[in-house]
């Protein structure tokens, strides 16, 4: 990012965000680097238990080294290009914008190896845990495209993999569950709690207390203690860094008025806004509606952060709902949560059967079958076409993965 | 909840509830009939809860400490069983505040957790209880960081010592996040304990337990709780470790199952922390009586 972008920063900018009186002031210095002990406001940190501590540390310490060593990103970059297929394009939809009155751009993050924006991330996390000398990963997963990013990166560096899933999820993304099991990695099904994301991270981290001698947590997304929020979205800002650039080609130098992408935890999201969050560009995040942590909503502490969560009078943490595994998470990475309360980025929600439709408009209109998570951003988009979006808008909507794992589910749904 | 029926406190032979509560306020006034010879005081200038000022005195006058956990409301009468294990020779007793996400339990605990949360246990209710309760000696109360975080944590940490309750473990809150909670438990005169594992350096261990109060508690093996059947090496180790660098009564929790391995852990360690093997007594459908003898046994192991 070049510094001849941002704003100078404005006189007058108190701590009270609330009171803010232009875009520039919320956009200054946004999405660097976390505060002291990996703080985004007053969401962040590193709440694990004492046995993990350590671990965190070793990670925070490779990753900085890494993160300022450019052969680990050659290293990096010469991955996701050669074999993940990076840079992904940036399509014009012609057909649904006449339909909508909207410009649609999508990043299509859909069109990396394994389907979805989950590789990214996962590249550099593998990476990282050969530098550490870790040769066994645990990972999470809810849709089941960490999963798979997670073992796929595993056979490519030749490293042991376990995938915690819950029996929701392997059940409705039962095609995911084999095809990490090709890949070599052992999938296994979590029964407690909602069986659910939520339930596989508790589970993965429990793994990892016994395990962090020789095994990495490849965390999925912009959640857990820190460093996992800053450094997914820093592994993730690929999507963000490539489609401001290819969006200054199409749109002759300007950014999209609009940046939309779907939000479970949020990496996706957060990859994207990390590229725009220093231009005019409106930020929107879209959870599922039955998943809505900064709709609904609480300050609270689970797995290993401060961020908005779902959670009843007393702390217990409520259980997401959502058609799509992937958003079926009570709460939301701490970094969005700051970008929300900062004004900087807001955050809608979309319903399952508006979520169904957008997934069959894509389809009909552009001969594009997306994820069930990404057609959350698109059906934000196609609702509010006209309303909170004005006709002859531009808006860019990261197409975060293929739907393909979720035809099956679909089927059944529109029988 | 139902009110504990005192007709099953059966086990043991130290009496009644009554002498175990005149036990413990003499104790806390540092007169004790345990507080024989050896007169340790605590370095000066700490201040020093009631949980911290019992196990030194009974550590001090050479008692090894047993410390069983129950999770609240995971049994009709769980009190019941508080009691019963106090009158089999627990040192204090932690009282597990059941969380919808515990991250640092293993299958056992999960599942007290899950039937309790079902039985409709709530934070408040289960320290309401407790302050009902007359146990006898220390009660330290486990639970999660957001239970703690929602209730605000000068609320929590008032109501816990409003309630009776000495000390305080939050599993998931390390020494760089636990500043302000400690603070106010401190404030409120309850016990911050905080965790070592084997895991943690030298150094950091020292800040550790320059930070703790109450008790140390050695995690006795990477990993989350549960049953074992060996002791790991690394029980014993963090135990040596923690003593070379305070004089905080060290307590081993995390895998100690049997009254063996509590024995062979004290070799090192001052106590042991003994959770699931008990839990699962209760799971299993035994009642105080099944939990009173797996804390008699190891009480006689350590004796
Ligand atoms: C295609 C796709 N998009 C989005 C997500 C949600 O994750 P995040 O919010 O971290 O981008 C998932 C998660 O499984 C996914 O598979």
């Amino acid at each position: 990012m070049s510094d001849t972008r941002r704003t100078p920063p404005t006189l007058g900018v108190g701590p009270d965000v609330s009171t803010r009186t232009s875009n520039a002031d919320a956009r200054a210095g946004v999405m660097g680097e976390p505060g002291v002990g990996g703080r985004f406001g007053r969401f962040g940190g590193r709440y694990v238990p004492e046995s993990l501590v350590p671990a965190c540390v070793e990670l925070e310490s490779a990753f900085r080294l890494a993160w300022s060593d450019p052969s680990f990103h050659a290293e990096l970059d010469g991955i996701l290009h050669s074999y993940g297929g990076r840079p992904t394009p940036v399509t014009e939809c012609a057909r649904l914008s006449a339909q909508i009155g909207v410009r649609l751009l999508l990043k299509r993050e859909d069109l990396t190896h394994t389907g979805s924006h989950k590789l990214n991330n996962v590249v550099g996390q593998a990476l990282l845990a050969r530098r550490m000398g870790k040769q066994r990963l645990v990972a999470e997963t809810g849709a089941g495209q960490h999963g798979v990013a997670s073992a796929t990166a595993a056979a490519l560096f030749g490293m042991t993999c376990t995938v915690y899933m819950g029996e929701v999820d392997v059940e409705r993304q039962a095609l995911n569950v084999f095809r990490m099991e090709l890949l070599g990695a052992e999938v296994r099904p979590v029964g407690s709690g909602s069986r659910t994301l939520k339930d596989a991270v508790n589970e993965a981290l429990r793994d990892w207390v016994a395990t962090v001698a020789d095994t990495h947590y490849c965390l999925g997304s912009v959640m857990g203690p820190h460093p996992y929020p800053w450094m997914v979205r820093e592994l993730q800002r690929v999507v963000g860094d490539e489609a401001r650039e290819q969006c200054r080609v199409l749109l002759d130098g300007k950014d999209p008025d609009i940046v939309v992408a779907c939000v479970g935890g949020g990496s996706n999201a957060a990859g994207t806004f990390a590229g725009f969050a220093d231009t005019d560009a409106e930020l929107v995040g879209v959870e599922a509606a039955g998943g809505s942590a900064v709709g609904n909503g609480i300050p609270g502490v689970l797995h290993g952060m401060a961020s908005l969560l779902l959670q009843d009078e007393a702390g217990q943490i409520l259980e997401a709902e959502s058609i799509s595994a992937g958003l079926d998470y009570p709460g939301i990475g701490p970094e969005h949560a700051y970008l929300a309360d900062i004004g900087r980025a807001r955050y809608e929600h979309a319903g399952d059967d508006e979520v169904l439709a957008a997934f069959q408009l894509l389809a009909r209109t552009e001969g594009i079958i997306p994820a069930f998570e990404s057609a959350h951003a698109l059906a934000w988009v196609v609702r509010e076409a006209g309303r909170a979006i004005p006709h002859g808008s531009t808006v860019l909507v990261t197409l975060s993965g293929r739907g393909d794992k979720d035809v099956a589910q679909a089927r059944e749904l529109l029988r | 909840m139902t009110e504990p029926r005192a007709a099953q406190r059966s086990t043991g032979s130290t009496g009644t509830g009554e002498q175990g509560a005149g036990d413990i306020t003499q104790e806390m006034r540092g007169v004790g009939p345990t507080a024989m010879g050896r007169g340790h005081v605590p370095p000066a200038g700490r201040s020093v809860g009631p949980l911290e000022r019992v196990l030194r005195l009974r550590r001090d006058a050479g008692r090894k400490l047993v410390v069983p956990y129950v999770t609240a409301g995971v049994v009709d009468g769980w009190l019941d069983v508080v009691r019963a294990v106090v009158a089999a020779g627990a040192d204090a007793v932690e009282v597990g505040l059941p969380f919808s996400d515990p991250i640092m339990d293993g299958p056992t605990i999960q599942q007290a957790s899950l039937v309790a949360l079902q039985r409709g246990m709530t934070p408040a209710m289960g320290v309401a209880e407790l302050a009902r309760a007359d146990v006898g000696v220390p009660i330290v109360v486990m639970t999660y960081y957001n239970l703690v975080f929602r209730s605000g944590e000068r609320r929590f940490a008032r109501t816990l010592a409003a309630s009776g309750v000495a000390g305080a473990i939050v599993p998931d809150l390390p020494l760089e996040e636990s500043e302000g909670w400690r603070a106010e438990a401190g404030a409120a005169g309850v016990d911050d304990v905080l965790l070592v594992a084997p895991s943690t350096p030298d150094d950091r261990i020292r800040r550790i337990c320059e930070a703790c109060r109450g008790f140390v508690y050695g995690v006795g093996v990477m990993g989350v709780t549960g049953e074992r059947a060996q002791l790991a090496d690394s029980a014993r180790q963090v135990a040596r470790r923690v003593r070379a660098v305070t004089d905080l009564p060290v307590c081993v929790g995390v895998g100690i199952t049997t009254p063996e391995q509590a024995a062979d852990v004290c070799q090192d360690a001052d106590g042991v922390v003994v959770g699931s093997a008990l839990v699962r007594r209760l799971l299993d459908g035994g009642g105080p009586d099944a939990a009173a003898e797996l804390v008699a046994g190891i009480r006689e192991a350590l004796d």
